[in-house]
């Protein structure tokens, strides 16, 4: 049984649906704990140093990093053996874009590497100056702040114009890869027929709108903050 | 009306190809595409020059054997329909009409605008049927099918396998063929019985044959002349993970 999932073609998708659902879950976990930095940045510092190094949080970060890894090499993987099923470079001179055919669901590998270089940039950011500095037993991290000090670490990055931006257009990726992503993922599982196909495309655009708005609204609250705009503080 | 076509030329699946520019000249806006098509190569025969060769049979939509991407669509710029039930009064009069083959690693060009689509035969070999013993027809009403089902099954079954869905998809995937397949029998309980087996073996042969995954996009559903749904790759995703995980 075990070997459909790296052999067949339906069997890859089950493990990028799988491996992606698994993605969207984490994305929902780390918004709730983003959305608790600004309305408090003392309980988010809590949140913080609970997620710090102990082994339950290692552990997580270690199988949350599986899951990344195992959806990336797939679609890797995926997107190649396509690239050659359609016949390589051999494509038709006269291409248009078909009706009922959003944009995403085209280009969900380029806007997968947005979002993996936006990730990168995302743990040097944040994780290698908190959770991993404490994995070397250090006590302040290469902005002189304590690692668990998180909200310190938001407010640093998110007082640059340049990282807001960065971050926005991050954002604005994931929106794309999340509103083909989140109704495709149920697709290729088989829950889907013409019925929940339309209310399984407004749950995707609702969530991945849920998400996208979530996550830039820290980065916006600690920009206007960083400007003297702490309509919150009062 | 007068037209001037780009139309790809290849002598075979080993050469490399090019394109190829005609003109023609008072044509019908009645004239089928394919009609005009014959017009022209009817001139280049008298011409001495090597006729175009592209597919075609019934030209009543129902066969599949026509094929030819116009313009950026598979089956042309009109909807529901294949290239045979097209009409030169879909276009403009002076049009510039770019003509290519399927294109996909699957589908080989035998020639210009003719491609190798013999792998969906061996995909059907490979489980799109039932085994029966030979004899006697049974009563249809000897097995009750409802309604909701039938229809499903037939719905699945107008797919002509012509394969715009390979040739429009960006994947060259062929799951939209297969799972109508899968779907117009797994539906019938008198394909019920091997849905396992066919699910399995059809997409076993339809990987080893090169064709690509899916991804969802829906373009195949959107050029697929009889509106073949992708409700029924989500189906054949259900059939072939069930069997998969039982086994």
């Amino acid at each position: 049984m075990g070997n459909f999932l790296t052999s067949s073609s339906i069997g890859k998708k089950f493990v990028m649906s799988i491996s992606g659902c698994f993605l969207v879950l984490f994305l929902l976990f780390h918004l709730a704990m983003n959305a608790t930095a600004i309305f408090s940045p003392e309980a988010y510092n809590v949140i913080c140093a609970a997620l710090g190094a102990n082994w339950y949080a290692v552990a997580g970060t270690a199988v949350l990093a599986l899951g990344v890894f195992v959806h990336f090499i797939y679609a890797l993987i995926l997107t190649f053996q396509n690239w050659k099923a359609r016949g390589g470079i051999k494509r038709y001179a006269v291409t248009k874009k078909e009706d009922s055919v959003n944009w995403s669901s085209k280009n969900m590998f380029v806007l997968g590497c947005i979002i993996v270089i936006g990730l990168v940039a995302h743990l040097y950011n944040f994780w290698y100056n908190m959770m991993f500095v404490e994995l070397l037993g250090e006590h302040s991290n290469s902005f002189g702040l304590v690692p668990t000090d998180g909200a310190g670490l938001i407010m640093l990055h998110f007082a640059n114009i340049v990282w807001v931006i960065i971050y926005l257009v991050w954002f604005v990726a994931l929106w794309f890869h999340l509103t083909h992503g989140l109704w495709s993922m149920m697709q290729t599982i088989g829950w889907n027929n013409n019925i929940w196909l339309r209310r399984l495309k407004c749950i995707a655009n609702i969530l991945a709108t849920i998400i996208m708005l979530g996550f830039a609204a820290v980065v916006i609250v600690y920009y206007l903050k960083s400007l003297g705009c702490d309509f919150l503080a009062a | 009306m007068n037209f001037t076509l780009k139309i790809w030329r290849q002598k075979d699946a080993k050469s490399k190809g090019g394109f190829e520019t005609f003109k023609v000249q008072d044509i019908s806006p009645d004239t089928s595409f394919l009609e005009m098509l014959d017009i022209l190569n009817n001139n280049l025969i008298h011409e001495g020059k090597d006729p175009i060769v592209f597919d075609h049979d019934c030209r009543e939509g129902i066969c599949g054997m026509c094929s030819l991407h116009i313009n950026g669509f598979a089956h042309g710029p009109d909807t529901e329909i294949t290239t045979c039930q097209l009409h030169m009064r879909k276009f403009k009069d002076g049009d510039t009409i770019t003509i290519e083959p399927w294109r996909s690693s699957a589908f080989p060009v035998i020639k210009d605008l003719a491609v190798d689509r013999s792998a969906f035969d061996k995909i059907l070999q490979a489980g799109g049927f039932i085994s029966v013993n030979t004899g006697g027809v049974p009563d249809a009403n000897s097995i009750l099918i409802p309604k909701k089902d039938a229809d499903e099954s037939m719905d699945a079954a107008a797919c002509i396998g012509c394969g715009a869905c390979v040739a429009t998809c960006k994947n060259g995937s062929a799951m939209l063929f297969v799972a109508a397949r899968v779907s117009s029998l797994a539906k019938l309980p008198q394909g019920r019985v091997e849905g396992a087996r066919r699910a399995k073996a059809m997409v076993a042969k339809m990987d080893e044959l090169g064709f690509g995954s899916c991804t969802n996009t829906r373009a195949c559903e959107s050029q697929c002349p009889k509106l073949i749904s992708i409700s029924h790759i989500a189906r054949l995703n259900r059939e072939f993970l069930k069997a998969k995980f039982r086994d």
